[in-house]
C-alpha cells in the first residue's frame, strides 16, 4: 500500500487557523453535540404530543398525529433538509424569506428543527406503542378514579409508558445524533464535515476519518451507559427491569 | 404563492430524472437490499452459531456499523475500497472504482448491520422443537437452515424486512454527498442549471412520499394477511 500513515498531523496547524487539526475535529464534535441535543429536545416534545395524541380516543385528533407521522417518515431525511433550507425562505412572503436566508447560524437551527421533527415521528411512534402495551385497566381504574383524561394521561400512562419505551428511547437517540451528519448537505460543518474538511487540506484521509469514528464511537458509549443508568434508577419495582 | 412556479422544468428533465436517476435509485436499492440480506443472514447465523470467536466478531461488526452516522461510512468506503481493491488484486496503485460499485459496496456492508438483527430475531423466534426434530430426521446443520429455520424465519419478518428496505430507498439519497446522480441527485443537479430549486425539491419531495407510502401501505397490508393466516 502506497498510502503514507502520519499520525502527528493532528498537532499539525490547521488552515483554517483557529489551532490545530485536533481542535478542529473537537468543535465538529461539539457541533455535532449541540445540534443532537437540540434535535432531540425538538423531537421529544413533538413526538410526545403526537404520540399521546395518536391514543387518544377522538378520531380527528388520532387522524391528525397520522398524517403527521406518515409526512415525516416517508420522506428522506436529505430531501427534508433541502425543504426547509432551500424551499421554505422562497414559499414565505418575501420579508420573512429575507430574514430566514439572512439568520445567523441558519444551518444549524435547519438541521436542529429539521432532524427534530424528523425523529419526532419516529419518538411518536415508539410512544404510541408505549401506551398501547399498557392494560386497558390502568386507563379505566384512573377515569374510575375522577381523573381526566388529561390527567390520567399526566399522572398514569405517560410516567409508566416512557419508563417502558426507555430502551428503544436511547436507539432513537443516538440516531438523532448520528444524523446530524446528513446536515453537511446544508453547509454545517460538524464532526464528519469537518474530517472531511481535514482530509481535503492535509490529504490524510484514513487519520481524520478514524479520528471521526473513534470520537463517534465515544459519544455512543457515553449515550449508552447514561441510559442505562436512567433506565435503572426509574425502572417500575415489580417488573422485570425493577427490583 | 404558485403563481411564478415552472412546472415544465419537470416535464422537460422527466426523461433524465426518471430514466437516470430513479433508476440508479431503484437498482441500488434493489441490490444492496439483497446483498444486505445475504451477509445479514450470515452474520446472524454467526452470532447464532454457538461458537464464542465468531458470535464476538459478527457482535462487534453489527455494534460498530450501527454506531457510525452513514453519511460518514460513505465516505469511508468511497475512499477506502481503491485501496482494499489494490490489495485484492495486488495491484501497484489503488484501483479505480466507479461511484456505483463503491455506493452498492457501503450500502451492503452498512444495512448488513440492520439486516443482520432484523433476521436474528427472526431466527430466535422458531420454536425450539423445530431445528430439534429437523436433527432428529438426520438433517445436517446447513439443511436445517436451508430448510426448516431460514425460510420461517425470512417469512414471519418480511414486514420488517421490507419496511427496512424503505428506509433504505429513503437512505440512497444521501450518495447525493458524492455528487452522485441518483434520483435526488438528479433533481439537485436540474434544479441548479435552471435555478429551480424550489419546484425541483417539492417535486422530489413528493416522488419519495408516494413511494413510501405506497410501499408502507403495501407493508400493512401483508401484515394484515399474514395475521389472519396465523
Amino acid at each position: 500500500m502506497n498510502y503514507h500513515w502520519n499520525w502527528h498531523i493532528f498537532f499539525d496547524p490547521a488552515p483554517s487557523g483557529t489551532g490545530t487539526y485536533l481542535d478542529m475535529l473537537l468543535s465538529g464534535l461539539m457541533l455535532t453535540i449541540e445540534t443532537g441535543l437540540l434535535a432531540w429536545i425538538i423531537a421529544l416534545v413533538f413526538g410526545s404530543i403526537v404520540g399521546v395524541m395518536r391514543t387518544l380516543p377522538s378520531k380527528l385528533a388520532s387522524w391528525i398525529g397520522f398524517c403527521y407521522v406518515e409526512f415525516f417518515r416517508n420522506m428522506p431525511l436529505l430531501v427534508q433538509l433541502f425543504l426547509w433550507f432551500f424551499v421554505l425562505p422562497e414559499l414565505l412572503p418575501r420579508g420573512a424569506g429575507l430574514w430566514l436566508k439572512q439568520m445567523p447560524h441558519a444551518p444549524f437551527y435547519t438541521a436542529a428543527i429539521g432532524i427534530g421533527l424528523f425523529m419526532s415521528a419516529r419518538v411518536a411512534e415508539q410512544l404510541r406503542a408505549g401506551i398501547g402495551s399498557l392494560p386497558r385497566g390502568q386507563k379505566m381504574a384512573a377515569t374510575a378514579l375522577g381523573l381526566t383524561t388529561a390527567q390520567a394521561y399526566v399522572y398514569i400512562l405517560l410516567p409508566i409508558a416512557f419508563r417502558i419505551i426507555l430502551p428503544p428511547l436511547t436507539s432513537e437517540f443516538l440516531n438523532t445524533i448520528k444524523n446530524t451528519a446528513v446536515a453537511i448537505t446544508i453547509g454545517l460543518i460538524e464532526l464528519t464535515g469537518e474530517a472531511r474538511a481535514m482530509q481535503e487540506f492535509s490529504f490524510q484521509v484514513f487519520e481524520a476519518f478514524t479520528a471521526a469514528t473513534l470520537m463517534y464511537l465515544a459519544i455512543n458509549v457515553v449515550v449508552v451507559v447514561a441510559m442505562r443508568l436512567l433506565e435503572r434508577s426509574v425502572a417500575i419495582p415489580g417488573t422485570i427491569a425493577g427490583k | 404563492m404558485f403563481a411564478n412556479f415552472d412546472f415544465d422544468v419537470i416535464r422537460r428533465s422527466f426523461a433524465y430524472l426518471f430514466l437516470d436517476g430513479m433508476t440508479f435509485t431503484l437498482t441500488l436499492t434493489a441490490l444492496s437490499a439483497l446483498g444486505g440480506l445475504v451477509f445479514g443472514t450470515l452474520i446472524a447465523l454467526m452470532r447464532l452459531s454457538g461458537l464464542k470467536l465468531l458470535g464476538r466478531i459478527a457482535g462487534l461488526y453489527v455494534d460498530f456499523m450501527r454506531s457510525l452516522p452513514l453519511v460518514l461510512v460513505i465516505f469511508w468506503f468511497y475512499f477506502l475500497v481503491p485501496y482494499i481493491g489494490q490489495w485484492l488484486t495486488g495491484a501497484s496503485r489503488p484501483i479505480s472504482v466507479g461511484a456505483f460499485a463503491s455506493s452498492l459496496i457501503t450500502f451492503i456492508m452498512f444495512e448488513a448491520a440492520y439486516f443482520s438483527e432484523i433476521m436474528r430475531a427472526g431466527i430466535q423466534s422458531i420454536s425450539k422443537g423445530q431445528p430439534a426434530a429437523s436433527y432428529a430426521l438426520g438433517l445436517t446443520y446447513s439443511q436445517t437452515m436451508r430448510y426448516i429455520v431460514l425460510p420461517q424465519a425470512f417469512r414471519n419478518m418480511l414486514p420488517i424486512l421490507i419496511t427496512q428496505t424503505i428506509v433504505l430507498f429513503q437512505d440512497t439519497s444521501l450518495v447525493y454527498v458524492l455528487s452522485i446522480p441518483d434520483f435526488l441527485g438528479a433533481a439537485s443537479k436540474v434544479a441548479q442549471r435552471d435555478g429551480r430549486l424550489v419546484e425541483m425539491y417539492l417535486f422530489a419531495a413528493l416522488v419519495y412520499f408516494t413511494i413510501s407510502c405506497f410501499a408502507s401501505y403495501g407493508v400493512r397490508r401483508l401484515q394484515a394477511r399474514i395475521a389472519i393466516v396465523r
